[in-house]
């Protein structure tokens, strides 16, 4: 009995050992628990990377939280830039916080970004009863009154959710920014539900996290924040055609350590465009809401530069940075 | 009508030989996960999604594994709970409370069926409650805004004073502590890292597992070597297991306040399965009153929790399900094993995709038969673990959850940290101020603070928006009238109230 019991415990700590790692095959690292957008990318690409024959092992999936993935970009720049067998996934949460200079003084050179293949297009959303029934009106009556429409959404104060209103608002010239009202609670869909509830006035997301809210009729989408309308929400405008000139999408995507050799970086570039290509991947995309976006390899490099900037200069404006 | 067909529909896509099979391995699995302290139930089910798609599994295969290895959690971390006094994940805090105390008289095996039978009802009558409300049950996460999280919060910190059965200063002292741990990490509110040091691994707080695996696991370990293995608490008497039909039938009750209490407490986003069985133990705890003996190993004292943290885990796939949100740390792991399914949950779920929504709730219910059937021989196995000497034990028990915790963050600065509140622990312990009440300030602090500060936003400062609905003003009046008020009557009222079960 008591050899079993021994058994038991030794497969208990196999297990366990089981994640952390093995030499031989790949790793991703998802910057934060299971079960969020990065873990998602992680996930769904290194599959689809085995499936398709891309990566001859499954590619292990590695959870290191913290810091709003800051604990994992400090791990890879310090202990692990030269491991060309490690991607690591990224989103504009991670290029908003460079911007931000959230991760304890690194920059986004310290890391090489692969590409992003697929984004997540922000959106405005209201309650279905809401009285407002396009983006201006809503943005009128916040210069009229700030205090009449709060916010949910579900990043921190001052993180890429937040900024999508502001940035909305600085179109139309309202400057005091300081007074919107922004609550920040756990994801979109608890953000969603607080709007429904008319606990707040609006919501500011991603497209993927409002899909079941919108198909069951209890909201309405005031705008989404892209330059085309999206594939399949044809009938949901942009903010750019209603006038406010705002684009902010969620890509989703993968950075690399910076110390490996342009022939790794090059060959992890065309495993991401092999994704980027397969049915799968677009199965995928379909089913979480995300929108065409592939960029890959120097072209994503230069994007993020601009972003990057774009970024520094709101929150220095709307005062989240000095 | 409709339920039955539904459900037979259900049955269909669950029920066959393979489908049965997985549903052991992962009542199994998860009953090993829940009980070894540092894997709770949701780094175990993250730890098997990779598992489902390297055995290619398909949709309903892939969840009936990961509901059994859930519930199977639910139902594990009681184990620990009752025989180390160190509960295997934290909705198993409160079981510890009458669980070990029960163990130490010789009545492990007792305790375990026991709190077996009331995990089953839990989880049990959650799943019956899933599978007739969800739908309308959704409408109840619309209800609360931020005034009435905060008011629900406080009424669970108003009861911490009570969990500590001899001396409720010290139990404040140590919720107060929770509640300055619970201050770390960067303030969603404004943006700021508060109490970080500058240690980025601070920015997003404490793990409530490091804190637990600290205060409990590493505690015993110093005392242990302190005591030079003779004053070890481990190592309770030992006695034939044979189950106790007497305690069951007398807890009846019990598990079915703890479970609708739970149940409720695992709707609602956020709160999840450590408030559910908090407050089912707290609420019992108040209907037995002085005469119940709780926290001395009553049988209602192991029942309540497990019923309640039990139905919590079922409660928590309602807004799951019908909304997305995820109402616990395990929840939010298989909502992104749905989407990699490319299932996504919502409102349009139940009728757009009923085969998966009803194939899950039949595996449900199959993975809680399973356990039942599986936990009640199993026990006079776990109660063997404690004929291992504790000189053994307890070094591989601590090292197990040194691997666990690594896997958290994979970053050795958790195991420092949980080494911190291993001597945290033994100072504590050695003053003799309880270690619960730290667990749950930290547990429900953060969630507490959250709450009232989006209140402020929202209302601009004005501290009248927390009585602005009647869900909050009945929170507060329970919160008063309950639990703050007898505390001052206390000293007026000459004989302690009596309270008839």
């Amino acid at each position: 009995m008591k050899s079993t019991m021994n058994k038991s415990i030794l497969a208990g700590l196999l297990l366990s050992l089981g994640m952390v790692g093995n030499a031989n095959a790949a790793e991703c690292i998802a910057p934060a628990n299971p079960g969020g957008g990065w873990d998602f990318t992680c996930r769904t690409i290194g599959k689809i990377m085995h499936d398709i024959g891309a990566v001859d092992k499954p590619i292990q999936v590695t959870n290191m939280a913290g810091a709003g993935g800051g604990l994992a970009f400090n791990h890879v720049v310090a202990e692990r830039n030269d491991d060309a067998d490690l991607i690591i996934a990224a989103s504009s949460a991670t290029s908003t916080r460079l911007a931000q200079n959230a991760y304890a003084g690194r920059v986004a050179a310290d890391v090489r970004f692969v590409g992003a293949i697929g984004a997540d297009p922000g959106v405005i959303v209201v309650a279905k009863d809401s009285p407002f029934q396009n983006l201006g009106e809503m943005l009128e009556a916040i210069k009229a009154d700030p205090g009449s429409v709060a916010f949910a959404g579900g990043s921190a104060v001052g993180g890429f959710d937040h900024l999508k209103p502001l940035m909305l608002l600085q179109r139309v010239g309202f400057t005091d920014i300081t007074k919107v009202k922004y609550i920040g609670v756990d994801g979109g869909a608890d953000a969603i539900t607080q709007t429904i509830g008319g606990f707040t006035q609006a919501m500011t997301g991603d497209m993927s996290e409002i899909v079941g809210f919108l198909k069951a009729g209890e909201i309405r989408v005031l705008a989404v924040l892209t330059e085309e309308r999206v594939p399949g929400f044809d009938d949901i405008p942009t903010a750019k055609e209603q006038g406010f000139d705002v684009v902010a999408v969620n890509w989703r995507g993968l950075y690399v350590p910076k110390g490996i050799s342009d022939d790794a970086f090059d060959s992890w570039a065309d495993k991401l465009q092999q994704v980027a290509d397969s049915a799968e991947w677009k199965e995928a995309m379909v089913a979480n809401g995300l929108a065409p976006f592939t960029k890959v390899g120097g072209d994503f490099q230069s994007y993020i530069d601009g972003v990057v900037d774009e970024v520094r200069q709101l929150s220095k404006d709307i005062g989240v940075i000095q | 009508m409709d339920i039955m067909s539904n459900l037979a529909l259900g049955f269909s896509i669950a029920l066959s030989p393979y489908t049965l099979f997985l549903a052991v391995i992962g009542c199994f699995l998860g009953t090993m996960i829940g009980a070894l302290p540092g894997l709770g139930p949701s780094n175990g089910v993250a730890i098997l999604i990779p598992i489902t798609f390297t055995l290619g599994l398909d949709a309903t295969s892939a969840l009936v594994l990961m509901t059994s290895v859930y519930y199977g959690a639910m139902y594990g971390g009681r184990i620990s709970s009752i025989l180390l006094n160190i509960p295997g994940d934290e909705p198993a805090l409160m079981t510890t409370l009458d669980g070990y105390p029960m163990a130490k008289q010789g009545r492990a095996g007792d305790a375990l069926v026991l709190s077996g039978v009331a995990s089953f009802v839990g989880a049990f009558l959650a799943t019956v409650g899933l599978l007739l409300l969800a739908p309308l049950l959704a409408r109840v996460a619309y209800l609360f805004g931020p005034a009435e999280y905060f008011a629900l919060y406080l009424l669970a910190f108003c009861t911490l004073g009570g969990v500590a059965s001899n001396n409720q200063a010290k139990a404040a002292i140590a919720s107060c502590i929770g509640l300055g741990i619970a201050m770390i990490g960067v303030d969603d509110n404004s943006g700021m890292p508060r109490l970080t040091g500058g240690n980025m691994h601070l920015a997003d707080g404490i793990d409530f597992l490091v804190a637990i695996v600290g205060l409990f696991a590493i505690a015993e370990v110093f005392f242990f070597i302190e005591g030079h293995g003779r004053n070890s608490s481990i190592g309770v008497k030992l006695e034939k297991v044979v189950v106790p039909w007497r305690d069951i039938w007398l807890v009846k009750w019990t598990m079915l306040r703890a479970s609708l209490v739970g149940f409720v407490a695992g709707i609602l986003p956020g709160a999840g399965a450590s408030l559910g069985s908090f407050l089912a133990y707290m609420s019992e705890k108040s209907i037995a009153g002085k005469e119940g003996g709780f926290g001395t190993g009553v049988a209602k004292g192991v029942a309540a929790p497990e019923s309640g943290n039990n139905a919590a885990a079922g409660g928590a796939l309602v807004p799951m399900l019908t909304l997305g949100v995820p109402g616990s740390g395990t929840t939010a792991v298989l909502l992104a094993l749905l989407m990699t399914l490319n299932i996504t949950p919502g409102p349009t779920l139940f009728t757009d995709r009923p085969e998966v929504v009803w194939g899950l709730i039949a595996s449900l219910l199959i993975a809680n038969v399973v356990l039942l059937l599986m936990n009640v021989p199993l026990v006079s196995f776990f109660v063997r673990i404690l004929m291992v000497p504790a000189w053994i034990l307890l070094p591989g028990v601590t090292m197990i959850s040194f691997v666990g915790i690594y896997s958290l963050s994979g970053s050795y600065f958790d195991l420092l940290l949980m080494v911190a509140f291993g001597v945290l622990g033994y100072v504590l312990r050695k003053l003799d101020v309880p270690t619960v009440p730290v667990i749950l300030g930290i547990l429900l602090g953060g969630h507490m603070e959250d709450a009232l500060r989006r209140a402020m936003v929202l209302s601009d400062g004005d501290f009248m928006y927390l009585f602005s609905s009647p869900i909050a003003i009945g929170f507060w009046i329970a919160a008063i009238l309950g639990f703050v008020a007898p505390m001052f009557l206390r000293n007026v009222l000459a004989k302690p109230q009596r309270v008839t079960d």
